[in-house]
Formats: C-alpha cells, structure tokens, sequence
C-alpha cells in the first residue's frame, strides 16, 4: 500500500512586479523548490483585472505555489509576508500529501 | 489645423483604436492574446530605436543630441512635481496616490512616441532620429522625481533592488536603446537589410498594436472609471496640455525642426503605462493601482492620440524653424 506523508502547502497570489522579491525570498528561506504560475484574470477588493492584451506586467497577477516541510512553514510564511505584507495579494496554507517526502 | 485634426481622426491607426474602444462598449470578445500584444510592442520599440539609431549614425554624436537629451532629462524630472502640484492642490488624492499618478505623467509613452512619429512618417514630415534617445532618456527620471516627492512625505518603499533593476533595465527602454544602438553601429548598411521588416509593415504592426490599445483603454475605462472624480480626469488632459507648452517653449530655445518640436512636446505630454506602472507598484505599494492606470491609458492616451498629436503638430508648425 502506498504511504503518503504529511507537508505543507503554501500557496501565494501577489502582483507580478514583486515576483522577483517573492523568488528571491523563498531562496533564502531555502525552500526545496517553488513553481510560478500566470493567473488571467481576477477581481479583488478594488477592482477586476485582466491579462489580456496587457503590454505591462504592472497589474497583472501570478501564483506562486512552494510544498515545505511543516516544521519549516511557519518560517517560510513569515518570510514571505515580510516580504509582500503591503501589497495586493494573499498567502494561504495548507495540508497536503506527498508520495517523496525526501523532495520536500 | 481643423482638416489635418479630421484627417487624423481618418487615419488607420485612430480608426483601429477606435475600433478597440468599441469593441468593449459593444461587450464584444474581441481580444488580442497577451504575447502578441507584447510582441506587438517589442516590434514597434525594435523598429523605432533601430532607425533612430541609423539616423545619429549618418549624422553622428553632435550637440544638439546632447543638448535635446539634457533637456528631455530636465523635462523628465520637473513635470512630476508639476504634476504633484497641482494634483495635491486640485483634487482630493492623498500624497501616495498623487505621487504614484506624478510618476506616469513625467515619464513617457512609447506608443504615443509610435504614433507621432507615425503621423510624422505619413506626412512626409522629417524628425531627428536622435529623439529616439531623447525618448529613452525621460522614461526614468520621472520615477524617481516620484520617489523624491513620495519620500518627503514618508511613503516611499525604496529599499529593495528589484526597484532599482526594473528602473534601469526595464524591457522597454533595454530593447529601445539596444535596437538604437544596433542601428547606430550598422547604419545604411543595417536598414537596407532590415527594410523589409522593420519600415514596411511598420504601420501595419501599429495599426494592430492600436486595436489592443483600444481594447486595454476601454476595459481600463469600464472597471476603474469609479475612481475618476470630474477634477482627477481634467488632469488628465490638463497635464499634458502643461507638458506640451513647457516642451514647446524648449524646442524653440534649441531650435529643432518642426517634427522634432512635434516628436518632443508629444514626448512631454504623454504619460506611462508601461514602464512606470511596475516601478511605481514596486516603490508605492499603498497607492491605488487602477487609478493612475486608468488616467494614463484610459483619459490621456486617448486625448493625445486624437486630439493631442495634431494639435502639437500644429503648433510645431506655428513656433519652430
């Protein structure tokens, strides 16, 4: 039967100039690994945005999603919310299952 | 100046932007995809710098290109305390916010730079090529008059590089003074070769970067029109209006030609949606985001494009040599 291990995982949605703060972060957090993915579209509490045709990365959005260690989660968290606790955006956490618990 | 203002109206390029505005008030699913929209831009800024660049090669490195870049610089810098200025004593927008929309109006618009040079082109109207450089020159310099301005009232975040590398190698103005520089080295030689590409479909590409301009314009219009009270849009207009008569009155004193005077008090009265938006995220982060967005693409791009280009262009008749 296969054996699943508990993790964290930390799911942030930030703006897109802030990306390279956000990387930069999470390097020094020493996380194992993180993926960026684009977001189209969203509405928040000011208004909605679109990528579409947009020539500037200025009010678009992207996720970034990282899985952790939990006794290594809540450092990285605090990191990132220093990082971007002004901006537009919002980080979660939450528990996940992995099937290499030695990659995370 | 009436018949070249309708004249312009008729033009290729206003009409695909008109076209995109109409298109989001007839809710249509018009849309261009974002890469190609981007492309789009790199293509015009590749096309732009490259044969400003061929220009200032024929002519070489003189003292009216200096001069001309000083006084973009200075223009640059001055207008968003200007620009701040009157915001601060005009509406009721905090000092982040007015400082954030100061940023975009002392810096410059590639595209209206595009579309002028454009107007230009098709009026058989000649223009220096080094006001490439001049255009490169005030994208930055505005930014950090914001920052100054933002700092003195304690609402600056200036403390990360990544401000700093998005300010000084922003995409746009690396690729504007990449192909300006590319074009300066190869010359004759480079435009010969490149003519195919970069001079004949040059209208076409802006014609379809204008429709996606439309597009952005008018949904920008749609969702943050709530943020524009009747004097926060005045400025909008008001301000490049301020912008072109400062530039017009430089022009005169370093005695460019009439595309030039039209080139620069264009640059003067346009304001940024591409490069400035980032930084200022980057640097104001409790400034409202759609707000100078909305007034940079929404009110003023617009106004420029059908109003403001000929109404320059008239005017750098009238004043300059």
């Amino acid at each position: 039967m296969t054996k699943y291990h508990l993790k964290k995982r930390i799911d942030i949605v930030v703006e897109a100039p802030l990306i390279r703060t956000l990387i930069n972060t999470l390097d020094q957090a020493q996380v194992p690994g993180y993926s960026v993915l684009p977001i189209l579209e969203g509405r928040g509490m000011l208004n909605a945005w679109s990528s579409e045709g947009q020539i500037s990365d200025a009010a678009n959005m992207v996720a970034l999603l990282c899985i952790v260690d939990a006794a290594h989660a809540d450092e990285v968290v605090d990191a990132v919310f220093a990082a971007i606790r002004d901006r537009i955006g919002f980080v979660t956490m939450s528990d996940v299952f992995v099937l290499r618990p030695e990659r995370f | 100046m009436l018949s070249f203002g309708l004249q312009n109206l008729l033009s290729p390029m206003v009409l695909f932007f008109i076209l995109g505005l109409l298109a989001v008030w007839a809710k249509s699913d018009l849309s261009i995809p974002e890469a190609v929209a981007k492309l789009l831009a790199l293509y015009l800024l590749l096309s732009i710098g490259f044969r400003g660049g061929a220009e200032v090669s024929h002519h070489g490195l003189t003292a009216p290109l200096l001069m001309a870049i000083t006084a973009g610089i200075v223009l640059s810098f001055g207008t968003p305390f200007i620009a701040y200025a009157l915001l601060r004593a005009a509406t009721r927008l905090g000092a982040t916010d007015a400082a954030a929309i100061a940023g975009h109006y002392g810096s410059i618009s590639a595209v209206t730079f595009a579309a002028v040079t454009g107007v230009l082109t098709q009026l058989s109207v000649r223009y220096d090529g080094y006001l490439v450089a001049v255009a490169a020159a005030m994208e930055t310099p505005a930014i950090f008059a914001a920052l100054l301005i933002a700092s003195r009232e304690r609402k600056a975040d200036t403390g990360r590089s990544e401000f700093i590398r998005e300010v000084a190698f922003n995409g746009s103005i690396f690729i504007l003074l990449g192909s300006f520089a590319i074009g300066a080295i190869t010359g004759e030689r480079g435009v010969t070769i490149l003519k195919p590409f970069i001079l004949d479909p040059f209208a076409g590409a802006l014609c379809l970067f204008l429709l996606d301009m439309g597009l952005v314009a008018g949904r920008g219009l749609r969702q943050g029109w709530r943020y524009l009270s009747f004097t926060v849009t005045s400025f909008a207009v008001v301000m490049p209006l301020i912008g072109a008569t400062i530039a017009a009155a430089m022009a005169v004193m370093l005695g460019l030609s009439v595309g030039s005077t039209a080139v620069l008090i264009t640059l003067a009265a346009s304001a940024s949606y591409i490069a400035a938006p980032a930084a200022m995220r980057l640097a104001l982060p409790a400034a409202n985001p759609a707000l100078a967005l909305t007034l940079s693409l929404g009110v003023t791009f617009p106004f420029n494009l059908l109003v403001g280009i000929p109404l320059y262009i008239a005017v750098a008749n009238r004043i300059a040599h």
